[in-house]
């Protein structure tokens, strides 16, 4: 079972993704005696660089090379990874857009089991391989405990497993692309389109003051941008506050949203779910204000204060206007 | 078009505080508040959109207990035609491949051009959706924040990708799309609206009516187990600021003006 360890490769434009090294990390953690083979799966000269890359961090490389999987579409891949995987074998798949539209129906094809979104490796016996993962936005975490005698597909949180330390070694590259099967796309990609540039952009800004559902109703808004003002800021918002069409979605601090790089991220009543978090980058100083002292921002940031965000901007801005 | 929502009730996350019980084998489950999983409501808020501009029936269904019909009511209320509760003991402790073999099994009794679920639910697994479909052998699309029905053969959606981009698609009918959040404005239910709908009747079916076999699902058949709830240790955390109100806002501004959050 375990000896065989594939990491799903994200790529694009002839650039792996962070979590490319990250899976190597984990799967690590999962049994340090594997040997862990990379699946780079694209098409044309691009997809050599990604896989030379690659044959830095692992010792085995397959290349899946066909025009149609030029573009990354899940059920061209799906179907190609349960064609060319060994029985019983994990493969581990970034917890991204692609890895959620891609895992769940995998495992299912590989009559394999699911773990989903894993944040730590506890250990593995026998076959049972039990794992750390959240619950409740990162209010909880529980240890989940999975049979894997009969394969699994298991999706890694990107951004946890830091490849702070890998040995480098020299893989080699193995050509598999004669060997996978392409089947007609009941689902067929058409394009994508680029998210719409805001009045503001946000990922220029040094100054953030950044709402989240503790603002609780749209007209509450005027007290971030009262703030903001005084401050010298920009303001910017977590998910719901765009889901309930408050604020443009170019305002949006997240994986979904903007990559922000802040010298100063003021959290006002944001919980800190990771798909936020992994849109904040360049290490700012946070200060999350927040009457849930259990809320996930609080473990992340360097200043806390614990308070009704309705109440304590307006003070705040008040303090700040008088200086 | 026939579309079902596959819905689920969840502790509400705007309303709690989620806490581990004192034994770490559950979270804290006194004084709860229960309602249907946020993202589950956006799927039903697309469907009767979907129903209203095209035609045909929403139905909803769930996997839960005799408590999970108010959610099933609730979205009635909203507009679904119909709800179908999916319980039996057999079904406790179902891990996520579990819950989708059951809703495979009423799927299969129906005739549904497009069958939606919530991107994901409390526990951030995301699963049920795409499994759900591989169990139908049916195409399937997750996170998706766009749908335009092209004709009774296929529908173009769009999938929320990172940076806020858009991934567009046309996808053969019937298909299994996960919904994200935002990709509508839900309506809001009153007390009103559930009353008029609380006489319908809403059938209860069990592994048996269903024919799915006891040893698939539960806890026997979960090859994925939760086996405690804990909070992590991740060290210190925040430097909280204490005090009045007054001495921590002049600590924060002074810390403002060290960082260079103040011009």
């Amino acid at each position: 079972m375990t000896d065989q360890i594939f990491a799903y490769i994200t790529h694009k434009n002839g650039v792996a993704d962070d979590s490319a090294l990250e899976l190597s990390v984990a799967a690590g953690k999962i049994n340090a005696d594997a040997a862990v083979t990379a699946i780079v799966a694209g098409a044309g000269d691009s997809l050599s660089a990604v896989c030379d890359e690659m044959a830095k961090a692992y010792p085995t490389v397959w290349k899946l090379d066909n025009d149609a999987l030029a573009y990354p579409n899940a059920e061209v891949i799906r179907n190609v990874l349960a064609s060319i995987l060994p029985d019983n074998a994990m493969v581990l798949v970034p917890h991204d857009t692609f890895g959620m539209d891609l895992s769940p129906g995998l495992s299912v094809k590989m009559n394999a089991a699911f773990i989903s979104d894993v944040v730590d490796v506890e250990g593995l016996s026998d076959n049972t391989l039990t794992i750390v993962r959240q619950e409740y936005g990162g209010q909880v975490s529980t240890h989940v405990a999975a049979d894997i005698s009969s394969g699994a597909v298991i999706n890694v949180r990107p951004g946890v497993f830091q490849p702070d330390d890998i040995a480098a070694v020299s893989g080699e590259v193995v050509d598999k692309s004669d060997d996978i099967e392409i089947t007609d796309a009941k689902r067929r990609f058409l394009e994508t389109v680029e998210a719409e540039v805001g009045d503001v952009d946000i990922t220029k800004s040094d100054v953030l003051v950044s709402v989240g559902r503790g603002i609780e109703d749209e007209d509450n808004l005027e007290i971030a941008f009262d703030l903001a003002k005084a401050m010298g800021a920009d303001v910017s918002c977590s998910r719901p506050i765009v889901d309930a069409k408050w604020m443009e979605k170019s305002r949006q601090v997240g994986t979904s949203g903007q990559t922000v790089k802040p010298k100063v991220y003021l959290a006002a009543g944001i919980s800190g779910s990771f798909q936020h978090l992994g849109g904040l980058k360049g290490n700012p100083f946070i200060i999350a204000i927040n009457k849930n002292t259990k809320a996930p921002i609080f473990q992340v940031a360097d200043v806390g204060i614990e308070a009704d965000i309705l109440d304590f901007l307006p003070e705040l801005t008040e303090a700040i206007e008088e200086l | 078009m026939e579309i079902l929502v596959c819905v689920t009730r969840v502790p509400d996350t705007a309303e709690n505080e989620i806490e581990v019980n004192s034994d770490g084998t559950d979270i804290g489950r006194d004084d709860l508040v229960y309602s249907v999983n946020e993202w589950d409501n956006y799927a039903v808020e697309e469907a009767i959109q979907i129903r209203d501009r095209v035609g045909g029936s929403v139905t909803v269904v769930t996997v839960g207990d005799d408590e999970s019909e108010e959610i099933l009511r609730r979205e009635m209320a909203m507009g679904a035609d119909s709800g179908i509760l999916l319980a039996d003991g057999a079904f406790d402790g179902s891990d996520g491949l579990g819950i989708a073999r059951i809703l495979k099994a009423e799927v299969d009794k129906g005739n549904y051009d497009l069958i939606l679920t919530g991107a994901q639910s409390e526990g951030g697994t995301a699963e049920v959706g795409g499994m759900l479909a591989a169990l139908l052998d049916l195409p399937f699309a997750s996170l998706v924040n766009q749908i335009e029905i092209v004709d009774e053969k296929k529908i173009k959606v769009g999938r929320e990708i990172e940076g806020g981009n858009i991934e567009v698609s046309e996808i053969d009918l019937p298909c299994v799309l996960s919904v994200q959040t935002g990709i509508n404005e839900p309506r809001y239910v009153g007390i009103r609206g559930i009353r008029k709908v609380a006489s319908l009747d809403i059938p209860t079916h069990g592994a048996a009516d269903l024919g799915v076999d006891p040893a698939t699902v539960g806890a026997d058949g979960a090859r994925v187990k939760r086996m405690d709830y804990f909070i992590p240790d991740l060290g210190e955390g925040a430097e909280m600021l204490e005090g009045d109100t007054e001495e921590i806002i002049s600590k924060l501004i002074e810390l403002l003006k060290a960082k260079g959050g103040l011009k």
